[in-house]
């Protein structure tokens, strides 16, 4: 190659390494890699503005649904409720306390780590200036990502609550409701490209 | 199909973690993003070795998770113990077949999908194959995303034992398998993240006038 490319105006495929020169999109628009078929990036803009709303809610949502029970059991007279915090230490308790640890990271201290780190980073963006911690507080949201399971442990209460159905009487509380509607939120906040939010951190520094 | 210029041979490194291209002309080994100080190489660390090691714990783990019981159920004095093949077959035989589904697909396909199509990314790319990359690199993106779905079952049951504790009349106890089945979904989670898909490309040397980085000589 006889002169360099400028590498702030390319993009690297991260499933096959093919390298293109980044081209404007329109709304809703993805570019996609010819090579592997990969999503490149999408229209840049992230909106700081939705994100932090989302943001708002779902710390909203998080203490709803943590607080009241998820679902409530009786059988012969005898009944039996349980919020998130009632499971996990239940379980810690039990012979199989390994598993109340990864239950409590994946689906109580990521998911709320990811909402403050998302606060802490959001709120500065917004009026124009970088948090000091942005570099630290951005790598821990995209680490912790892949094991926040705020999904699964819906899916999984909604399973408990149908199999139990079958021999007793069950009645799913308001924190199901809570676990359902945080998992939405969390997974449009979740949908938004980090990438983007590093792009647009970088035009205030300029 | 491979015609595009790829990062390695133009000497570029895009940054995992924030995306940005950065100029690698002098081929360091050890640098760091210029904007969000990560540690930039052009293929992970190690990828496939890592890779293989957490899939094969995976995969013999897989054994005690299946045989072992993750749940013992206790009703009038009659306790019965299920493995996870057992309750999907359960929930069936009871009639709530789209939950045996749900459960069938999160706690059997999805991890035997995953020990398959890893143990087969991994030889494949090994031997440098050519066959379907495209299709292989599209693979990988979907056991990249659906891992996490197995772990359905861990919070099922502790749920369950949390509810389901009335003394004598009705309780249900965890059983070992279900450590051994956390931590087979956990394992296979490490062996997808370690591999780098870019490898399933690399199936030629670099076209690069300087020699060829040998990879270990560099220091």
């Amino acid at each position: 190659m006889q002169s360099r490319l400028n590498p702030a105006s390319l993009v690297i495929c991260e499933y096959c390494d093919a390298v293109y020169s980044r081209t404007p999109l329109k709304r809703r628009e993805k570019a996609h890699c010819l090579q592997c078929g990969s999503e490149l990036y999408r229209n840049a803009r992230v909106d700081i503005d939705v994100m932090l709303a989302l943001t708002l809610a779902s710390a909203i949502m998080f203490v709803i649904a943590n607080c009241y029970p998820i679902v409530e059991l009786n059988m012969s007279g005898l009944s039996n409720r349980a919020t998130l915090w009632d499971t996990l230490l239940f379980t810690l308790d039990s012979n199989v306390g390994v598993i109340a640890v990864f239950a409590a990271a994946s689906a109580f201290f990521f998911p709320l780590i990811q909402i403050l780190l998302f606060a802490y980073v959001l709120i500065p963006l917004r009026a124009g200036r970088k948090p000091r911690a942005f570099i630290g507080a951005m790598h821990a949201l995209r680490e912790m990502q892949p094991w926040s399971m705020v999904e699964v442990f819906m899916l999984g209460a909604v399973v408990s609550v149908i199999k139990l159905t079958a021999v007793a009487a069950v009645a799913a509380q308001i924190g199901l409701w809570g676990f359902a509607t945080l998992t939405l939120l969390l997974t449009v906040l979740s949908s938004f490209d980090l990438q983007d939010l590093w792009d647009q951190s970088e035009a205030l520094d300029a | 199909m491979n015609n595009s210029s790829r990062a390695r041979d133009l000497k570029l490194i895009s940054c995992h973690a924030c995306g940005l291209v950065l100029d690698n002309q002098e081929e360091l080994r050890h640098s760091r993003c210029t904007r969000c100080d990560e540690h930039v190489y052009t293929r992970k660390p190690n990828s496939l070795s890592r890779s293989w090691a957490y899939l094969i714990a995976a995969t013999i783990l897989y054994i005690p998770a299946n045989l072992l019981p993750i749940m013992l159920t206790t009703k009038m004095y009659n306790t019965l113990s299920s493995t996870i093949v057992s309750g999907v077959i359960d929930l069936w035989q009871d009639g709530a077949w789209d939950l045996a589904i749900i459960v069938f697909t999160a706690s059997v396909v999805v991890p035997i999908l995953k020990l398959g199509l890893m143990t087969f990314l991994l030889i494949s790319t090994q031997r440098k194959s050519t066959w379907r990359q495209r299709e292989r690199t599209k693979l990988y993106r979907i056991i990249e995303h659906i891992g996490h779905w197995s772990m359905l079952d861990v919070f099922v049951v502790a749920l369950l034992i949390t509810l389901v504790h009335f003394n004598k009349l009705a309780l249900v106890q965890a059983g070992p398998g279900i450590v051994a089945f956390a931590a087979v979904v956990v394992l296979t989670m490490l062996s997808s993240m370690s591999f780098d898909p870019r490898l399933i490309w690399d199936t030629d040397e670099p076209k690069s006038s300087t020699p060829p980085d040998n990879g270990q000589t560099n220091g």
